[in-house]
């Protein structure tokens, strides 16, 4: 059987990528488009920004890497697998190695700061003694050493935003996927917020962050997906990420 | 307080909180209906055996009628149709009754008559029926005849058809009662449970996004419904039996009135209640979790 180049070339391709997707569109239920004829792909360990206007579909990308959405049209490939092949019993596998800080953070409010930053370590079959010093050591290098026993509750903004943080990156994910991560922290909490993703990216982890926040975008200097109506209105350079 | 935390003392908090405000109403209305479930279940128990009675007291037993012939008296006929009897296989006593029962029963149509005595009114002898081997009613007139009798048997066969007619109507309807009651209390179980789930979204979506595989996330749930559901049927069926125990002393051996006898060993067929409450609120809550989690793919 002939190979066709084109098509092989595709799929090596989409094996070195984090990310790609080939003319993806989806909707909800029966109802329009919310993103159209998306083509993209993420680098490992590159650093980008999905911009755009409130409606413009930035979250609807982010849960289409996440899987808590499917397309509608398309094809998806993460950590170079395809996910319209994926099953009940591998989507778990492949979630576990996505890091997300959600936009309404999501932090289980009956359990203590630290036993929220486990979460993802927990589901991942590990035992307490081996992972609960990292843990301990995440929340003290997101500021949160003191609040590891504070419920969600008692948190401030910032603090519930880092925790946020601290969970979706405790198992060392290989993405990272952040929706509206400073939407409701001041100016100076917003900063710290980027620093902390740029340094877990200079640790080798994707990151993908959607914001409306053009200040930090502009100041970063990193890539841009920019949606407009659903539609990518900028492309990211491709090639190795921006330190 | 937050400074004397120790990571190497922490030990994982459960992923559903252990107490929930919204349990305490959750576990009231499966309670009340398990009571109810429990309660009708006892009430269709005594039923079919005040049911079970009326047929077999009619069923054990004859009435013979004899009537004096020739120079015999009245009294001489009816002792002899007793001695008769009681030699039929299947019957377990015969007796013959006192003239004034006789006398009794024809005395609304021929009012108080000085010389009813001198009356050839028949006599009655009452026939008790071997309870596994009844004696049929020919086999009873055969005898009769033997010994030259002129005697009636009223095995109470007319009476018996209608009685196990409705003995019948009662115990059907007290299992479809029962079984609406115990099905609306699983339906309300099920809500129940669907409620408190749905109002623990948040976990359901935590849990799915962090990795947790289907199978886990409804796990939890089936546990932990099962069991809030398990207390409250625990409940509901303690004070179902408590209640009968209460309707059993009061109204001595035959329960609180003879026509709904409660036995001791009726109260232990509330103890399945507590294990299905659990069962349907395990198979609300999977289902439940499951259509949530594909809700979120």
């Amino acid at each position: 059987m002939s190979r066709n180049p084109n098509a092989a070339a595709a799929i090596d391709s989409a094996a070195e990528e984090v990310v790609r997707f080939d003319d993806v569109s989806m909707r909800y239920g029966r109802g329009p488009e919310v993103l159209r004829d998306l083509t993209f792909a993420l680098a490992p360990g590159s650093f980008h920004f999905v911009t755009g206007p409130s409606g413009a579909g930035k979250s609807s990308l982010l849960k289409l890497v996440y899987l808590a959405a499917r397309p509608s049209k398309g094809l998806i490939h993460l950590f170079g697998e395809d996910l319209s092949r994926a099953t009940a019993r591998t989507r778990p596998h492949l979630r576990r190695r996505i890091g997300v800080v959600f936009q309404d953070l999501l932090l289980l409010d009956h359990l203590s700061t630290f036993d929220n930053a486990a979460v993802p370590l927990r589901l991942s079959g590990r035992r307490p003694a081996e992972y609960r010093n990292d843990v301990a050591e995440l929340l003290r290098w997101v500021g949160l050493g003191e609040r590891m026993q504070s419920m969600p509750a008692t948190l401030a903004g910032g603090e519930k935003q880092r925790l946020a943080i601290a969970r979706a990156v405790v198992n060392r994910p290989e993405i990272l996927l952040a929706d509206e991560p400073t939407g409701n922290v001041d100016h100076e909490m917003a900063l710290k917020i980027y620093r902390l993703f740029v340094e877990l990216n200079r640790l080798g982890t994707t990151v993908l962050i959607a914001t409306h926040d053009q200040d930090m975008v502009a100041r970063s200097g990193r890539p841009v997906l920019h949606l407009e109506d659903g539609r990518l209105s900028a492309l990211p350079p491709q090639g190795p990420a921006q330190p | 307080m937050n400074e004397a935390f120790d990571p190497a003392r922490w030990r994982p908090a459960a992923f559903l909180p252990e107490k929930d405000a919204r349990d305490g109403a959750l576990i009231f209305v499966v309670a009340v209906l398990c009571f109810l479930a429990c309660l009708t279940g006892l009430g269709v128990l005594a039923a079919d055996r005040a049911a079970g009675g009326w047929s077999s007291q009619l069923a054990g037993e004859a009435t013979v009628i004899v009537r004096a012939k020739g120079g015999e008296t009245p009294d001489a006929a009816a002792a002899r149709a007793a001695e008769a009897l009681a030699g039929v296989a299947g019957v377990t006593e015969a007796r013959a009754l006192e003239p004034q029962k006789a006398y009794d029963l024809v005395r609304p149509w021929l009012g108080d008559v000085a010389d009813l005595e001198d009356l050839p009114v028949p006599r009655l002898v009452a026939v008790t029926l071997d309870a596994r081997t009844p004696a049929k009613a020919p086999a009873l007139t055969n005898a009769l005849q033997a010994q030259g009798l002129d005697a009636v048997v009223d095995d109470h066969s007319v009476w018996l058809r209608d009685i196990e007619r409705a003995a019948g109507v009662v115990r059907w309807t007290g299992a479809v009662v029962f079984l609406l009651i115990a099905g609306a209390a699983g339906a309300v179980v099920a809500f129940a449970t669907r409620a408190g789930l749905a109002a623990r979204r948040d976990v359901v979506e935590v849990l799915h996004l962090s990795g947790a595989e289907d199978g886990f996330i409804a796990g939890l749930f089936q546990g932990r419904f099962a069991q809030v559901a398990g207390i409250a049927g625990l409940l509901g069926a303690v004070a179902a039996a408590g209640l009968g125990a209460i309707l059993r002393l009061a109204g001595g051996h035959q329960g609180l009135t003879p026509a709904l006898p409660i036995a001791w060993g009726d109260l232990l067929a509330v103890l399945p209640c507590p294990l299905i409450a659990a069962l349907v609120a395990a198979a609300a809550a999977r289902l439940t979790a499951s259509a949530l989690i594909r809700e979120m793919q």
